[in-house]
């Protein structure tokens, strides 16, 4: 494995993360927005108390997996920022929308009706963003970011700009994304919860996304039979991927299992992993490309004293902030903090 | 006609007016969010010596407002990391590998900030004060370490090193001597000083303001002192940071200086500009107050030194003279007052008087709440604009860098609104913030009496609607 193969499944690393935490903080969103039933108000509260300490810190995955790839693969991060100009920039405007909406909502002082307009556009934000984001990546899986699709051989706006994400199997991978992270949402929230009926809430809603998530995988799939050629060679045919799915399936099934027995943190672990397997079995099925289906991840890397020094400079800042994180997460995730969290909020 | 020629803006001015925007729009976010945070620590660890609540109770009166616009500047600063590959992927092709090094410890830097902010905000009783106090103090630290490395890879688009060019192509490359840029800094000093001045001066304005109705408000009179305390230090050294950034300019960026100047022809002795109305086809500035050798001592310290014009270059490398004279004038004008306003509060208080009380003082402090941010933005006009037409000095023209998706204006337009809108927002809850600023007067010995270090008392008592 090279030095570039290396950074490369670094930064596909930040993204597993991004989704396994940023994501659930959008899932949270989409609960938020469907939230219904006795308990709607504190089901709302209870997502808003969960995000708020760790949000921005969440977000910040995706900043890294930026920077680090138009560090380290320029000439991607310029393929990507022309091909997906429009899908970019309304994720960028979902994003803006969602923290800004969020943080005014929580800190903005407004009492009753207004402060609950800024709720609605934060869940509503939550849940167009991911759905582009996954369109995003979904366009990349497909191999429609190739040299002759950049828009400048004269093949006009629409095949140059929105051909290559506007495709079934780019969306599909969206809702994917979006079912995706509303599962991982809801079975974190039963850990967040603190009496049994709201965990009872989300747990009804994370079987219930479970299974739509079994749904969506399943559609990506079979469109990746004539939208995404790498995926399906590498997720279908491949000689791995009847180990993989087998794997993938498993844990799907047994994250399933733990919340129907209400074995709350072995859930949340697996139904990490099993995102995690599924992110992972996409990227090794696109390797050794970064834009398939012609830029391999050799020949976008930056030359070799950058590379070095970024993975240094992650050594580093490893160094730092994996303990800053833990403690982060101890403080506010532990064990024993949740049941302090409603005098806390009324100190926010 | 008027929509029409708008329409008919081309793709690069719309490009360049959505970062231009962006950058302006986030650039107050983060200058407050290196500035903020250190204001927060100074009212906490004051608390925590004096026992005093009125400090507890500015702390997390000043960490709300942080939180919201620390918020903002996050989402607003993901919005320009995008932007780069979305609006200039000529460029981040040409000097991603050269210069995404200072981007990715920012990245870092940044990571640390929003983590520690959260622990900060949400963690009043749930961490020791100690932790607490730290927590501050690692948000202070890392938000200025995050404006110090951007600054740095902006510097390095003055100042290109860390690479060589051959045929177009950039070989070579060291990203360590890239970070090391002669404008690094020189623009790194400059810039942080601007954040610490700027926010310090908003703060303390807006509380001599209320100090002029409401003298002997306590709440204000704490506000005040520390909002000075990190604001006019700053001020005063500003001046000299200036001297040392126009220096560099004068021998690297010779353009830049001549563009703000407005010095159309190269000559010995040059004069200094001060105002005026720079005419480009008459090479001739209006209306202007020109001190004879004055820009000569100021660049070189040398009244007699040879000082490049517009000349120098042809004229379809020339920046915008008017815009970039012009935000030069404003941007020392403004640093001009509040340095001396600065030196004025700091004789006040070291000849014993009540800054409070000093009403001539609290009138000149509240004109400069928006002046530090006015200097921040027009500083940013000198040092972009007059860059131009080059986005990497002297190797890479911001035509070229351009993505080549058409019809610009439409993002450009859609991110102006957006911003537009959000910044009608975060005033308008600023100004909530501040009209529910505590009416207590110094003597009501309750307010002063320190009832207990760790009570969440300050926090409670306002709570009228659940969030304050």
């Amino acid at each position: 494995m090279s030095l570039a193969d290396l950074l490369a499944g670094v930064i596909f690393v930040a993204l597993n993360v991004y989704a396994l935490l940023g994501g659930a903080d959008y899932g949270g969103g989409v609960w938020g927005l469907l939230a219904g039933g006795p308990r709607k108000e504190r089901q709302q509260e209870l997502i808003a108390e969960a995000m708020g300490p760790v949000w921005e810190a969440n977000h910040v995955w995706l900043i890294l997996a930026l920077v680090l790839l138009f560090t380290c693969f320029p000439p991607a991060f310029a393929r990507l920022g022309i091909v997906l100009h429009i899908p970019l920039s309304l994720v960028l405007i979902g994003i803006v929308l969602r923290g800004s909406a969020f943080t005014f909502w929580r800190y903005g002082g407004a009492a009753g009706e207004k402060g609950r307009r800024w709720g609605v556009l934060f869940a509503v934000a939550s849940l167009i963003t991911p759905l582009l984001l996954g369109t995003a990546a979904g366009a990349i899986a497909s191999g429609g970011l190739g040299q002759e699709a950049r828009g400048e051989g004269g093949v006009g706006f629409y095949a140059g700009y929105m051909a290559p994400w506007l495709t079934p199997f780019a969306l599909s991978v969206g809702v994917f994304a979006l079912v995706a992270f509303s599962f991982l949402a809801g079975v974190y929230l039963t850990l967040e919860a603190e009496d049994a009926e709201l965990q009872e809430d989300f747990r009804r809603r994370a079987l219930g996304s479970g299974g739509a998530l079994f749904c969506a995988a399943l559609l990506v799939l079979v469109l990746s039979l004539g939208g995404a050629p790498l995926v399906r060679e590498g997720l279908i045919f491949a000689p791995a991927a009847l180990p993989l799915h087998l794997l993938t399936a498993t844990t799907a099934v047994t994250a399933l299992a733990a919340l129907g027995y209400r074995r709350y943190r072995l859930a949340r672990l697996l139904a990490a992993v099993q995102v995690s397997l599924i992110l992972w079995g996409w990227a090794l099925s696109q390797y050794p490309y970064i834009l398939p289906p012609d830029l391999t991840i050799a020949a976008a890397a930056a030359p070799r004293a950058t590379l070095r020094l970024v993975l240094g400079a992650l050594v580093l800042g490893a160094v730092v902030l994996l303990p800053s994180l833990f403690y982060l997460f101890r403080v506010f995730k532990g064990r024993d903090v949740r049941h302090r969290r409603s005098e806390a909020i009324s100190d926010v | 006609m008027r929509a029409l020629s708008f329409v008919a803006m081309s793709d690069l001015v719309a490009a360049r007016s959505q970062m231009g925007i962006s950058l302006a729009f986030h650039i107050v976010f983060a200058v407050v969010g290196i500035a903020m945070p250190l204001m927060m620590v100074v009212a906490e660890r004051r608390w925590q010596v004096t026992g005093h609540e009125i400090y507890l109770d500015l702390a997390k009166r000043w960490s709300r407002g942080t939180a919201i616009l620390f918020a903002v500047g996050a989402v607003s600063g993901t919005v320009l990391s995008f932007e780069l590959g979305l609006l200039w992927p000529g460029f981040m092709r040409f000097a991603g590998a050269i210069i995404g090094m200072p981007f990715s410890l920012e990245g870092f830097a940044f990571f640390t900030e929003a983590i520690f902010l959260g622990v900060y905000l949400y963690g009043w009783d749930r961490v020791p004060p100690p932790a607490h106090l730290g927590a501050g103090l690692i948000v202070a630290a890392s938000g200025a370490l995050s404006g110090i490395f951007v600054v740095i890879a902006n510097a390095w688009m003055n100042a290109p090193a860390g690479f060589v060019l051959v045929n177009g192509q950039a070989v070579n490359v060291d990203p360590i001597a890239a970070m090391a840029n002669s404008a690094a800094l020189e623009q790194t000093v400059h810039m942080t000083l601007a954040a610490y001045a700027a926010t310090g001066f908003a703060v303390a304005g807006v509380h001599a303001f209320l100090l002029l109705r409401d003298p002997d408000n306590a709440f204000h009179r704490r506000a005040l002192t520390i909002a000075l305390m990190v604001g006019a230090p700053a001020a005063v050294l500003q001046p000299l940071s200036g001297d040392f950034a126009a220096r560099h300019l004068a021998v690297h960026q010779p353009v830049k200086l001549a563009a703000a100047e407005a010095l159309f022809e190269t000559q010995s002795g040059a004069p200094l500009t001060i105002g005026g109305w720079p005419d480009v086809e008459k090479r001739a500035t209006r209306f202007a107050i020109e001190i004879p050798r004055g820009l000569s001592l100021l660049a070189f310290h040398d009244p007699g030194a040879e000082v490049k014009g517009l000349d120098a270059v042809p004229r379809n490398e020339w920046p915008n003279v008017a815009a970039v004279h012009l935000s030069f004038q404003v941007m020392v004008g403004i640093g001009t007052y509040l340095a001396l306003v600065a030196l004025w509060a700091g004789w006040l208080t070291w000849r014993g008087a009540d800054l409070a009380h000093a009403r001539w003082l609290l009138r000149a402090v509240a004109l400069a709440t928006p002046m530090g941010f006015i200097a921040v933005e027009a500083g940013w006009m000198v040092t972009e604009l007059g860059r131009q037409p080059w986005v990497i000095y002297g190797v890479l023209r911001t035509a070229d860098a351009v993505t080549p998706m058409p019809g610009l204006i439409v993002p450009f337009l859609t991110f102006t609104l957006l911003y537009g809108f959000l910044a009608v927002i975060v005033v308008w809850l600023l100004y909530r913030q501040i009209v529910r600023s505590p009416a207590v007067p110094e003597w009501r010995g309750f307010y002063m009496s320190g009832s207990g270090r760790r009570e969440m008392g300050g926090g409670k008592r306002e709570t009228g609607n659940g969030i304050a």
